[in-house]
């Protein structure tokens, strides 16, 4: 019988088997081996993480794929990628690469400023960032298979997480509420396709997975996203820029396994060391900000 | 009955789901005394370093391998086939009950994911509908041992379920589905009779 590849069940089969874990951004193949030895159940490839690409300034792209190959011949948990906004090229390049998933993402530069990918065009699964669930339904009509709540990477700071997980879970809630006729209104006012507004407010949760990120630095960050109600996190700069990595990253594990358990996160919370220093995003100037691109 | 679904990464809530449509009592499993209760479980898809190592660091291993031992029903699917086997290739933390011998990451990456239909004897008893089947980054049988059965198998003769006594075990993932007959054949066929 016929073996169909690239279809939609199995690319958001893929984020569905991602749940309840944490993602974490490495550099080089011995940190992909620390994370995915601290139970990480996906790795990033990427040539800086977020804070270093903050500090460093300049424009950020795709990393170099002998990085991305040797991160991907250290582990056999899946490996992601990021392409910038609208560089399908770049897109294209690491679905020839055999990553496991692209993150569309606004940690890098930008692109293209009005288009992003059209991601039905690929074999390979998209996950896009969002602040609000407009633009979450807009990254899935365009084939995004995974969604991640945006937050402000490289900054170590959980605000932006928790003003983006709650725009996009609040706002599916007040869909619920809504009678039928007013979801039309509503799809414009979102900005999104109809049928997929619908579609949310008759099941209550996005299409896909929905996983939180930008500024988790700690374990109790990682149990806060997850007590909202995001169902994973990606942890970026939180992890390498801390002063005991290994610790921290199963720590990070553990207390999104066990989220909802205080006990438990106060234990592994113990003796972590030094957590990233971090930025407040409320200091920062809004072109500082990397949540805003993406449209 | 009650069965546990061990909840410590994947996709958990997918098979409680399913069992609760069925009206089964199902709970989510992530300490051992959770263990006790349950009369079955289901170890889900996810990443199987990921889950080995969250059950080894709170003390699941030995709990299920003693529940394996008592003859209560246990199902792998994707993750937790890996998780059953007693060899993978490779040096990870398994619970390792099931005398078969299991490949990684066996079809590829996940460019290579696939579904496809099977026609799978044990589940469908005569009835022609195939059983749709969802592949990701999944493992497949290489060989298994004495007293195994083999349930389903692709084209090329790849095995992608078996069965060993109170063991199941899929390479693919029925909670993905709508389709409830493995959650079905694993209620009904895998509980030792008294």
């Amino acid at each position: 019988m016929e073996k169909k590849t690239g279809t939609w069940a199995v690319k958001v089969g893929l984020a569905q088997m991602l749940k309840g874990g944490v993602i974490m951004d490495v550099t080089n193949a011995e940190q992909a081996k620390i994370a995915e030895d601290a139970g990480a159940c996906a790795v990033m490839a990427l040539e800086r993480v977020p804070a270093d690409i903050r500090k460093d300034g300049g424009v950020a792209r795709m990393s170099d794929p002998q990085i991305i190959l040797d991160i991907m011949d250290a582990v056999t948990i899946p490996v992601m990628a990021k392409a910038r906004i609208g560089h399908f090229v770049e897109a294209q390049l690491l679905e020839a690469l055999g990553v496991d998933y692209v993150d569309e993402s606004e940690v890098l530069t930008p692109a293209d400023e009005e288009n992003h990918i059209d991601k039905n065009q690929f074999n390979v699964p998209f996950v896009c960032g969002c602040r609000n669930l407009g633009e979450a339904l807009r990254r899935i009509s365009e084939g995004a298979a995974m969604i991640r709540t945006k937050g402000e990477a490289g900054t170590g700071d959980v605000v932006e997480a928790v003003r983006h997980a709650r725009s996009v879970l609040g706002e599916i809630r007040r869909l619920q509420n809504m009678r039928p006729e007013e979801l039309y209104h509503t799809a414009k006012e979102l900005q999104a396709p109809y049928e997929l507004v619908r579609e949310v407010a008759e099941t209550g949760k996005l299409p896909v997975v929905n996983f939180a990120a930008g500024g988790i630095a700690t374990p109790a960050d990682a149990a806060l996203m997850m007590q909202l109600g995001v169902e994973g996190v990606f942890v970026g700069s939180g992890i390498f820029k801390s002063s005991d990595p290994a610790k921290r990253a199963k720590a990070i594990v553990m207390a999104t396994t066990h989220f909802n358990d205080p006990k438990i996160l106060a234990d592994v919370s113990r003796g972590l060391g030094e957590p990233m220093s971090g930025i407040a995003v409320r200091t920062m100037a809004e072109a500082e900000q990397l949540a805003v691109r993406g449209w | 009955m009650k069965i546990g679904v061990l909840a410590l990464q994947g996709a958990f809530r997918e098979h409680v789901e399913m069992l609760r449509g069925m009206n089964v009592d199902a709970i989510e499993v992530r300490l051992p005394e959770q263990l006790i209760e349950v009369e079955g479980l289901i170890i889900p898809g996810g990443e199987s370093t990921t889950i080995g190592k969250i059950a080894t660091q709170y003390g699941l291993i030995e709990p299920i391998r003693e529940m394996v031992a008592q003859g209560k029903p246990v199902w792998g699917t994707c993750a937790g086939m890996i998780v059953l086997a007693k060899d993978v290739g490779m040096r990870q933390p398994l619970v390792g009950v099931m005398d078969v011998t299991v490949k990684r990451n066996a079809f590829g990456r996940q460019v290579d994911s696939f579904e496809t239909d099977l026609n799978i004897p044990a589940i469908q008893n005569g009835d022609p509908a195939p059983f749709h089947a969802i592949f990701i980054r999944a493992p497949f049988i290489e060989s298994v041992g004495e007293g195994v059965q083999v349930l389903a198998q692709l084209e090329n003769g790849t095995i992608v379920a078996a069965r060993q006594g109170n063991l199941l075990v899929t390479s693919f993932h029925p909670e993905l589905t709508r389709d409830a007959r493995f959650h079905e054949f694993f209620l009904k066929s895998l509980t030792v009779k008294e």
